[in-house]
């Protein structure tokens, strides 16, 4: 078991390495930072000076490996925009996205878990029929415009919640409900698939020919089982919700990172944007990892394997 | 083997089986897998049931667990009396909450995925016992779940009662299946093809347990399975089905030395005879018929080496001698 | 219980498919044919084929609601946006641009991650472990995160879409095509061929192409509707498509400014998006079934 968490620690950092190499050699792609650094008409020598002080004179891995250095000790440089330490703003907008991805998460779970339950032991019955009516719509109907939708009716029409910022339970409602929407369909799917699967296994038979409780078999026996492919991807959900986060957090000014990383775009922030996207990875390969590590919990065979 | 002859002759049975018909409605059909057939099995007797897949061995056994598959089966005509009551006649919270895993229960054909990876023996196990309100409290379930262990023979219960099924090998994890289908002391165990997954050393430790259990507890066995080598080595008697109907049943040494239907003999030709000089295995040329539209006849008579133009119609239950019988128009005594 | 009777009851247990085939004739997807269709048609008829200049400014006829509501006329069929401009032809010339984006998107990372995929699976050893932990360490960014940093890079426009999310889905193609020509290799006629001293070149076009090419087809086509959701998000940020080009994602950015006047001018575009991908996700069902069982779970 330690083997097996140092491995997936080890291979989680290689990732997070990777990801640093990827988005800095886009970003530097860019051509000249400097050009949005110093006004159009700087002289060469004022170009040179800049250039030579950010170490951009030398090769791309030397630039890389300086960038990397400081990176490690928590200096990803100034924002252009802000006036202040990159990192400084991305872990204070960090909170915020996480704290609305993982409603958006648990939002994405109560409603796909039984859904998808009731449609496995429904099969053929109205509920997977709606079940499966829901998660084609779901797949075709962009988060963003969920959230406008959202904002339309609750916000607009009836006035009930509110459209931006954030402060208590009622702003995270909304935001929730557009950044979990999409993935229900797939989770649907996964837990019905799983359960139908399990439903039909040797050991619900059993269950069954022991005089089971129905209602327990379903909940306890299978459901733990058919648990195990969800957990599994829960990282991946988790990462596409941060990603998803990007817009969700524009429509409703929510003060996260996606919405700074994103203004940060427009301004050619270069630092902010390059933090903010390595953060989101950071916080995907950890998420995945937690993950790994969790299947231990509730499959017995990893744990001793 | 308890010797078949030293069985007390008339005694009460303990399951009845009759003409009991579970028809499947399928879009395409009712197919008519159990077509009429009749069971009996004594307390501390086995019975098997031979016959190949599709005959419709294993839907007469779900119809005694009243676990046919939703919606399609249904049990259309007959009765199953189990210790005097109908089963075909219970509600079905009855059946799951008086009946499955306490007075009749099943262990299901494949050891290795019988068990629920996720949860550890000792729920499991326990599990009959807490549906059944027949165990009151951890402690106790504990204590009842340790004792069935041992009694199918698991080493150390006390210690191996919080494993998990990955950590138990086939041929225990067989016993833990049994463990839990005995648990309640069932009147009935049906045993569907329990040792087909496993390799031959410990299928015969299957059966000497199957048989110890019996001793201990006299419950009576239906033992279903397509190999009339197992049925010889374990039951008392047999009944051979075939086409969703009983074409022969009797005491199993009777059956073995005297087979008169064409099937019973082609099935017996087909099994494999350690130590005999290797012969070809007759197999059965042909296929069975469809249960949707069976023909009006003798349903083996497509496939029949010894058809005659009587088997246009279909034979009744002759007695070939005490308990022997058989459908076949061969066995019609002669006047 | 492997038996008979356990596939009787397999068959019986599949009404929500029967319910299925009832809605869509004998299984082919009519309606999602029926609107893709229409959405091609408007695609390739531009802006010959649009009732109104879907650029034209009427500030007059600004805020019509759609012609069945009161107060809409049927020369707006869908009603106008807060310019006076047609939704109607603003949808229709969008189809345009989604479409470009999607065809070119898809062939783009469809050939790079399909040759890369082949290349790795069909090498192995060192050139397939670097492929496939690029891919790892790709995957493990969001792929919007991905798409913003490149859009710093590039200036928004039609071409930067198409390159976004190009370098966004190569991988999805990759692995599973990588996998696909492990189990090729396998194959006794590939083995053959390379004994008989056929080119890598040939092995690759002659034998590992066509029998890659159904799930090339399936992946392409169940891909679609990711591919136009990402390009209306990529415009709603207004990373993607930029005025004059019309885009449903730029649509509902605008009509985001005024979303309490004109409620018609934030759904209906999405409902354009909706309808699109949900056909194309039919379709790609379809497809699926039909071409490569064995991707059921896909």
């Amino acid at each position: 078991m330690l083997s097996y968490i140092l491995r997936r620690v080890m291979h989680g950092v290689v990732s997070i390495i990777g990801a640093s190499m990827l988005i800095f050699v886009i970003s530097r792609m860019s051509g000249d930072p400097i050009v949005l650094l110093l006004p159009v008409d700087a002289p060469q020598s004022a170009i040179d000076a800049m250039r030579e002080t950010m170490g951009l004179d030398r090769p791309i891995w030397m630039q890389y490996l300086i960038f990397a250095g400081k990176a490690l000790t928590g200096d990803f440089g100034n924002s252009y925009r802000w006036q202040m330490p990159a990192l400084n703003l991305v872990l204070d907008r960090l909170p915020a996205t996480i704290e609305l991805a993982l409603s958006a998460l648990l939002f994405s779970i109560m409603l796909a878990v039984p859904l998808g339950v009731l449609s496995a032991v429904n099969r053929g019955g109205w509920i997977d029929t709606v079940g499966k009516g829901f998660a084609m719509l779901g797949q075709a109907m962009p988060g963003f415009w969920v959230g406008l939708l959202l904002i339309l009716v609750f916000s607009v029409h009836l006035n009930w919640l509110p459209a931006f910022g954030a402060g208590g339970v009622s702003h995270i409602i909304l935001p929730a409900i557009a950044l979990g929407w999409y993935p229900v369909a797939a989770q649907t799917r996964i837990i019905r698939s799983a359960m139908l699967d399990v439903l039909d296994s040797d050991y619900i038979r059993m269950g069954r020919a022991l005089g089971a409780p129905e209602r327990l078999l379903v909940w306890k026996y299978a459901f733990r089982n058919a648990a195990v492919p969800l957990v599994t991807v829960l990282g991946v959900y988790f990462a596409s919700m941060l990603g998803g986060a990007f817009v969700v957090e524009v429509i409703f000014a929510w003060p996260g990172l996606g919405r700074t990383v994103v203004e940060a775009v427009f301004a050619r922030d270069f630092p902010v944007v390059q933090a903010g996207v390595l953060f989101t990875s950071v916080l995907f390969v950890v998420s995945n990892l937690l993950v790994d590590l969790s299947y231990g919990l509730i499959d017995p065979r990893i744990r001793h394997g | 083997m308890t010797d078949a002859a030293t069985l007390p002759a008339v005694r009460p049975p303990l399951l009845k089986v009759e003409n009991l018909k579970t028809y499947l409605h399928l879009k395409r059909g009712v197919v008519r897998a159990v077509d009429g057939v009749d069971l009996e099995v004594a307390e501390g007797e086995t019975l098997g049931i031979v016959g190949e897949s599709g005959s419709g061995k294993t839907m007469t056994s779900l119809s005694m667990l009243r676990l046919l598959p939703k919606p399609s089966g249904r049990i259309v005509e007959g009765s199953i009396t189990l210790d005097g009551t109908d089963l075909v006649k219970l509600s079905e919270a009855e059946m799951a909450r008086d009946w499955r895993g306490q007075r009749i229960s099943m262990v299901s054909q494949d050891p290795l995925t019988s068990l629920n990876p996720v949860y550890s023996i000792g729920d499991q196990v326990g599990a009959p016992f807490r549906y059944h309100n027949l165990a009151k409290g951890r402690g106790a379930v504990r204590k009842a779940v340790e004792a069935v262990l041992a009694r199918v023979r698991i080493p150390s219960p006390a210690k191996r009662i919080d494993d998990y099924p990955h950590q138990f090998s086939g041929g225990m994890r067989q016993r833990v299946v049994t463990a839990m289908a005995i648990a309640c002391s069932p009147r009935l165990l049906i045993a569907d093809e329990p040792t087909s997954a496993l390799d031959v050393t410990i299928q015969v430790q299957m059966m000497e347990l199957f048989r110890e259990l019996q001793r201990d507890s006299g419950v009576g066995i239906i033992m279903i399975t397509h190999d009339l080598g197992v049925a010889a080595g374990i039951c008392h008697r047999v009944a051979v089905m075939y086409a969703g109907r009983v074409v022969e049943s009797g005491d199993v040494r009777e059956i073995f030395r005297h087979p008169v239907h064409p099937y019973t003999r082609g099935l017996l030709n087909s099994i494999p005879h350690l130590g005999r000089k290797r012969r070809r295995l007759e197999a059965i040329a042909g296929q069975p018929p469809s249960l949707i539209d069976p023909p009006k006849g003798c349903r083996f008579a497509a496939r029949c080496p010894q058809r005659m133009a009587r088997c246009d119609d279909y034979p009744p239950q002759f007695e070939v001698s005490t308990g022997h019988q058989a459908a076949c128009w061969l066995a019609e005594p002669r006047p | 219980m492997v038996d008979v009777d356990a596939s009787y009851a397999e068959i019986a247990r599949r009404p929500s498919q029967i319910v299925m085939r009832r809605l869509f004739g004998s299984g082919i997807p009519w309606w999602s044919l029926l609107i893709f269709s229409l959405v091609v048609v408007a695609a390739i008829g531009g802006d010959n084929i649009t009732p109104h200049d879907p650029n034209g400014l009427d500030l007059g006829s600004a805020f019509k609601p759609p012609s069945w509501l009161e107060g809409g006329s049927i020369d707006y069929l869908l009603g106008t946006d807060n310019l006076g401009r047609d939704i109607f032809s603003r949808i229709m010339a969008g189809a345009s641009v989604t479409l470009t984006v999607a065809i070119y998107a898809i062939v783009i990372s469809g050939g790079i991650g399909a040759l890369i995929g082949m290349v790795s699976g069909y090498f192995g050893g060192v050139v397939d472990t670097i492929i496939m932990r690029v891919v790892d360490i790709q995957m493990s960014i969001p792929s919007l995160a991905l798409a913003l940093v490149i859009a710093t890079v590039l200036s928004p426009s039609l071409t930067t879409v198409i390159v976004v999310i190009s370098i966004t889905y190569w991988t999805w193609y990759a692995r599973i095509i990588r996998g696909e020509i492990l189990s090729l290799k396998e194959r006794d006629y590939v083995a053959l061929a390379k004994v008989a001293g056929c080119s890598t070149a040939t092995i690759f076009v002659r034998h590992l192409l066509p029998n890659i090419l159904n799930t090339l087809l399936v992946l392409a086509s169940l891909q679609v509707g990711q591919v136009i959701i990402f390009e209306a998000s990529l415009s709603f940020l207004g990373l993607g498509i930029q005025s004059p080009d019309v885009s449903w994602g730029l649509m509902l950015a605008d009509a985001r400014n005024y979303i309490g006047n004109a409620w018609w001018a934030i759904t209906l575009p999405g409902v354009a998006i909706m309808l699109t991908c949900l056909s194309a996700n039919l379709i790609g069902d379809w497809l699926r079934d039909t071409l490569d069982p064995k991707r059921r779970q896909l």
